[in-house]
Parts: structure tokens; sequence; C-alpha cells
């Protein structure tokens, strides 16, 4: 055979888009045990109750299949992956809109660590219960945090996903990161849009818990986990977006209505094959971003922000379409469009708005507001 | 099966024996043909040795390097793309040999008619009758539209009616027509763009020989699937970089003209900045599915994406320039020798993107494409396809 050259080669890094097959091995022992454990009525019949979380499921995940220390070298004591593996990993969680802590924990908290880890004796502990899926632990700011954004570093602070799993609570300080374990801290259940993802107010005594980085380490280690976390919520984004154009397709093609499927009439077929466009963009997206940040890519901050300010839009509006498409059902308590719905509205704001992305994205390829 | 090392021999000996430098670029082109390196997928006697298709990059590689002319396929693109494989799976051996010889060299430049002013989307729907006369030859009658290069080319590939009394995808029989028959008249179509980049072709009394059949009589419409399947290949080729195509040049008069800017433009540019990204994205996903030998469906999705971004983004780089969005470049008449869609003035481009939604397939029958076939909803009931086609509605 022979190699082909070709003129004019663009000057950005080659990003691998597909998906190999180990990654899709993971996501069929991944997507066998949601289905098995956590089906959409598992979820429904646990999210009114004290905790959504489907019990029993967190250790086949994160410590039998490994999915929590996909980040974390092996000699770290995680699995040696990469982020490729986790967004994997999360879209599936995202298809099945499980309530679990992967997102914030086995990838925001854990990511925050791992420089950290490098330093302190205590990070690289805690980092290695993390990767084993023993402990639980989240970064003590606003789901809403995005990546680079100012820190809240004093008094309680509000909207801090999963706490109320947490067993242990990263909190950034003006000097330094501290691990505070939950059982020191104040964890009061706030009343989320998305039932799925418990948010709390979280409230540490100053000086509480083990410090595992200095003040000028912090800044950095955040803003890499919130990174992290941002380019691997567009994966979460896609899966979610599948399920619903998956169920909606599905579902028209059997729901009946002057004498003919629902599916047939082309004012409906056009929204769904419109979200399909959508979605062949958002996997695109979605895997740019975390292929560049499973290889340390500079470009990273750039196509992170990019993937949020697509599939963000992309999930919410396929939740939309699939409630409004569904008819009445969709409206219904006991259909589960509803969980994808607030789901999807959530992750929208969630480590950083479109708006704050676009920002990002103006501010990295020179695209000034006006003066 | 002919190998890549077979393949760099056979060019060295053809650059040997035909130096470019000191050959006429016919005599070079004609002389590559007859040496099977044209399209080495093709037939042997062809232009081709039956090698495997890819491997034609290791010829043009070698030729490249030489200096050596090629064919300028944008400038026979019909010929190349549709009316070549087509004759190729459909014509006589003898059809063959006198056709795709100049067709490849360019010496004889093709077109296609194909759509009618009442049969676009529907082209099935086309009433242009071809009626046999007593010599055994076809008499056809008709008005096609949207066609390239009718004012330059040689031959067409034609479809017309054959059978008004049979349902309209089994009345239709395909032929080459000689675009110099006195019954053929061309008449340039004017443009919103101002410019002619299409014509209208008359047909009135035009023999074709049956000889220049390609397939069986009625069979036009499944030949023609050779020729339309055939326009959607050549997808997928190279990388694109980042701020290539239109979102490059609204990007570069941002950044050069601060005085321009407004906050609902800058929140429409990023909006439109992102979506031009993913698509490249996209189309670079795509591009390593089919390295991979994984072509999947996404193809399709391209088209629709690029249409409605470059119409987007061509909208607002008008509203950015203000005042001179309101001026044109030049409305005089013209018929340009090949399309170009970034070169020109952002009003041309806001115009000329209009067709990008209407040209080889329109958006909206894409998606009926996608819906059906992609995802598999069904079809919308339809009434056409078991009666006689001169019982439809017209």
């Amino acid at each position: 055979m022979t190699d082909v050259t070709e003129s004019a080669e663009p000057t950005e890094p080659t990003l691998d888009l597909l998906y190999s097959e180990t990654e899709e091995d993971l996501r069929a022992a991944v997507r066998a045990l949601l289905a098995d454990r956590a089906g959409h009525q598992a979820v429904l019949g646990l999210i009114e109750t004290d905790s959504p979380y489907v019990p029993g499921l967190w250790k086949p995940l994160a410590a039998d299949i490994g999915a929590a220390g996909l980040l974390v070298p092996e000699k770290l004591g995680g699995q040696g992956a990469s982020h490729r593996e986790a967004a994997v990993v999360l879209e599936e969680l995202g298809r099945a809109v499980t309530p679990l802590p992967y997102l914030t924990s086995s990838v925001v908290a854990t990511e925050t660590l791992l420089a950290p880890a490098g330093e302190s004796e205590a990070a690289a502990g805690l980092l290695a219960e993390l990767a084993g899926g023993r402990t639980v632990a989240v970064l003590a700011v606003p789901l809403s945090t995005a990546p680079g954004a100012e820190l809240p570093l004093t008094g309680p602070v509000a909207g801090v996903a999963d706490a109320a799993i947490a067993d242990v609570l990263l909190v950034p300080r003006a000097d330094g990161l501290y691990a505070v374990p939950a059982a020191e801290a104040t964890v009061e259940p706030q009343t989320p849009l998305d039932l799925t993802r418990p948010l709390a107010r979280v409230t540490t005594g100053a000086g509480s818990g083990t410090r595992l980085a200095g003040p000028e380490a912090t800044g950095p280690a955040v803003r890499r986990g919130l990174l992290a976390g941002a380019g691997l919520l567009a994966s979460e984004q896609l899966g979610l977006a599948e399920w619903c154009l998956e169920e909606t397709v599905r579902y028209t093609r059997e729901r009946h209505q002057f004498n003919r499927p629902v599916g047939s009439f082309q004012a409906l077929k056009h929204r769904m094959a419109q979200l399909w466009l959508d979605l062949v963009g958002a996997r695109a997206a979605a895997r740019a971003a975390a292929d560049s940040l499973a290889t340390g890519s500079a470009d990273a901050p750039l196509i992170v922000a990019v993937a949020q300010a697509y599939c963000s839009k992309v999930a919410v509006r396929a939740a939309e379409e699939c409630v409004q498409l569904h008819g009445g059902i969709g409206m219904t308590w006991e259909h589960s469009a509803h969980l994808a719905l607030k789901r999807a509205k959530s992750d929208q704001i969630a480590l950083g708005s479109t708006g704050r992305h676009q920002d990002a994205i103006a501010a990295l390829v020179g695209l000034e507001p006006p003066v | 099966m002919t190998g890549a090392e077979e393949l760099r021999a056979l060019t060295r000996k053809l650059l040997d024996a035909y130096p470019p430098a000191t050959t006429d670029r016919t005599d070079f082109l004609r002389a590559r043909f007859d040496a099977g390196l044209a399209w080495v997928h093709y037939p042997a006697g062809l232009g081709g040795l039956d090698a495997p298709r890819a491997l034609q990059a290791v010829v043009d590689a070698e030729l490249a390097a030489a200096g050596a002319p090629d064919n300028d396929p944008r400038k026979i693109g019909i010929g190349l793309g549709m009316a070549a494989p087509t004759v190729l799976a459909h014509g006589s051996d003898e059809v063959k040999r006198r056709f795709l010889r100049p067709l490849w060299v360019g010496e004889e430049v093709w077109c296609q008619l194909f759509s009618e002013p009442g049969a676009g989307s529907d082209l099935a729907a086309l009433a242009t009758r071809a009626v046999r006369g007593d010599a055994g030859d076809w008499i056809v009658d008709g008005q096609k539209v949207w066609t390239s290069s009718a004012h330059t080319a040689r031959w067409a590939i034609l479809i017309a009616r054959t059978d008004p009394d049979a349902p309209k995808h089994r009345g239709i029989t395909y032929f080459v027509c000689d675009m110099t028959d006195p019954g053929v008249e061309v008449r340039p179509l004017r443009q919103i763009t101002g410019e002619a980049e299409f014509n209208e072709v008359f047909l009135t009394g035009v023999r074709i020989p049956d000889a220049h059949r390609l397939g069986d009589i009625g069979d036009g419409w499944r030949v023609a699937q050779t020729t339309l399947m055939n326009e959607r290949v050549s997808i997928g080729g190279s990388r694109i970089p980042r701020e290539g195509g239109m979102i490059g040049k609204v990007a570069a008069t941002w950044r050069e003209r601060p005085e321009l800017r407004t906050h609902d433009l800058h929140r429409r540019l990023l909006d439109h900045w992102v979506d031009a990204e993913v698509a490249r994205l996209a189309g670079e996903r795509l591009r390593q599915q089919l390295v991979a030998g994984r072509p999947g469906p996404e193809g399709s999705a391209m088209k629709l994406a690029f249409a409605r971004l470059n119409q987007a983004i061509s909208g607002l780089e008008v509203e950015l320039l203000g005042d001179e969005g309101l001026l044109y470049g030049e409305w005089e008449m013209r018929r340009p020798e090949l399309v170009d869609f970034t070169g020109r003035d952002a009003g041309y481009r806001y115009l000329r993107s209009k067709g990008n939604s209407i040209e080889g397939g329109t958006s909206e029958v894409l998606l009926n494409i996608v819906a059906e076939r992609v995802l598999g909803l069904p079809p919308e009931p339809r009434n056409d396809k078991d009666v006689a086609w001169k019982d439809l509605a017209r």
C-alpha cells in the first residue's frame, strides 16, 4: 500500500473520534448492568424517597467494572484508562438518567486530586480510595461552576451535587484544598429540578478537614477537575439525547392517530430527522472533547467549551421534543420523559452555561465582543 | 489484481514514453487512458486495470510529482461522476469504447438532462417524451432545466418517458443524447445571483439512435439510480481546517473591523462558530469512519448541515457589514465555468447559498430520507405509485 500525502494539512491536532473495541465492550457491560438494576421504572420509584440512588448499584459499576478508576493511573490505584472510556460510561449513565455520583466523584473530584496526589500522601490516599470505588467524594462548589470561574472560598455553598451521598467533601479555601469528612460537615438537602442529581447546601467549619494542596495549587487543580467534568458532561448529554430520539422514534412508529402511525407524518418525522442530525454533531463534539482531554491536548479548553455549548443545546432540544412528540403521555409523571427533560435542563446549567462557554471560546479564538 | 508496485512501475513507464514537459496535454492524457492509469478500478481497455479503487492515489501521487497534466476534473465532473459509471454499468461494448476515452480526457464534455420544470423532487414524474421513429431510432420532445455545462457539452445523459400508460417509475428509458442535434436548444437560466451557472434545454424532434439507449426500454429509472448514487460518492476526501469555509470569512471580518461589532451579532457569530466547528468535527469523524472501513449514514447529514450553516453564516455576514451589506459586487449576467461558493463578496455568498438546500436534493426530501432510511419511520401514504403516469395530477 501507499502513504497518501495531502496538501494544506490543517494545523489542529488529529483527534480520534471513533470508538475502540475496548470502549464498546465497556459500554456493553455498563448498559447491561443499568438495564438489569436501574431501569427508568426503578428510578421513578426512587426519586421521591430519601435517596434516589439505586441501592447496591455503585459497587458493581465503580469497583467491579472498575469505572471509578478509569482516569487514575494504575500506580495510584486506578485502571490507567482515560477520559475516552469514562465518556462511554457517562453516555450510558445519560441514556438511563441514572442517579449515581459518577460525574461528581469519579470525574470532577478524581481529576481534581490527580495533580495534588503527586505532592501529598493524603491526596494520594484519598485518590486511591475514590479509584477503587470505596469512597465517594464531591467538590464543594455549586454545580453551575464553569471551569475557570471564581470559586466560593468561605461560607456555606449551595447547589453542591451528590453531597448527600458523599463520604468526603473537597473544599477549596483561601489557604488550600481540604478534604472534609461528610460527618464533620452540615449537608442540608435542597429540592432540585433534577431529582436524579440531588443538590445540597454544604457548610464546613473553618479549618476543618485535612489540607491536600496549598493555595497556589488549588486553583489549577479545581480548574482541571471542572474542565474534565464539563468535557465529559457532553457525553452524558449525548447519551441522554440518543435515548430521547430512540424512544420518540419507537413511540411514534407504534402510536396511531388518523388511521396511521403518527411517525409517518412529515411534520413529525422532519423534527426527528433534525434531531438525528444534531446527534451526529453532538457525537463528534463529545468524542472530540473526550479525546482532547485524554491526550492532554492544548486545544482541550476550546474543544470542551465547543462540546458544552453544542451538546447542552442538543440534549435540551431532544428532551423537549421527546415530551412534545409523545403528546399527552409525555406530560405524565409515570412516563420517564420528564426524567430526561429535567436532567437535560439541569445539565445545560451544570459546569457552566452556554453563554459562559461561548465567552471562553470568544477569548480563546480571538472573537472579542464589542468594546 | 494489480498492486501498488506494479502501478508505480506502469506510471513511470508512461512518464518515460511521454515526458510531460515535451508532450501535448491531450496526447499525454490519451496515452494515460490507454495505459489503464486513468481510473485504475475500471476494466482493462477502458482506461483501467481492474485494480482496487484506493490505488488510484498511488498513480495520482506519482504523476503529480512528475508534473504531469491532469484532466481538470472540476470541469468535467458530470461526465466523470455520473455519465461514466452509468455508461460502464449499462452501455454496450461499442458504447463504452466510443464514449469513455474522450469523456475522461475531457475532449467531450457531458451534461445531465434529468430535472424538468414539472419534475424536481418528484423526478420520476418527468414528461419529456421519447417516441420510436420509423427508422427504429427515438424522437424526443420536452424541456429540461438546471443543466450545468449544457452550453459546452457534446453529449448528455437523458431520461425520457417512453410509456405514458405505465406507472411513472416504470415507463422511463435512459439515453445518450447528442447535444449538437439541431433539435437541441440551450438557453442560459439566470439565477438570483445575477449570473447563469445553469441552463434550460429545449428538445424538439431530437433524434437518438437506439444504439445510444442505456439499459432496457422502460428500465430507465433503475439505470438512473446508478447515476444518482455516484453523485454522492466523492465525499470525505480530506481534512478541513478550523475556520475553513464561510465561517472563516466572517470571523476575519469580525477581527479586522471592530467598528462593525454589536452584542447581538457577537452572540449569533459565536452560535455559528460553534455550529461550524462541530460540523467540521462531524466531517472529520465521517472521514475517519470511511478510512476505517466503517461508513455510516452520517454522510447524508453533512449536506443538510452545511446548507443550513452556509445560509446562516452568509446572512449574518451581510448584516455585519452594515452599509457595505447594502451593496452588491455586480449584477452583470455571466456564465461562470466553475461554481465558486466562497470566493466572492458576502452578498453573493448569501444569495448563492440559498441553492444549497435545493440543489442535489432539497433539505425537505433529505430529511424524509433520513427519517425513513436511517430512523426507520413509516413512509407517508402514497397515491402515485400504481397509477398510469398519464393519469397523474399535474
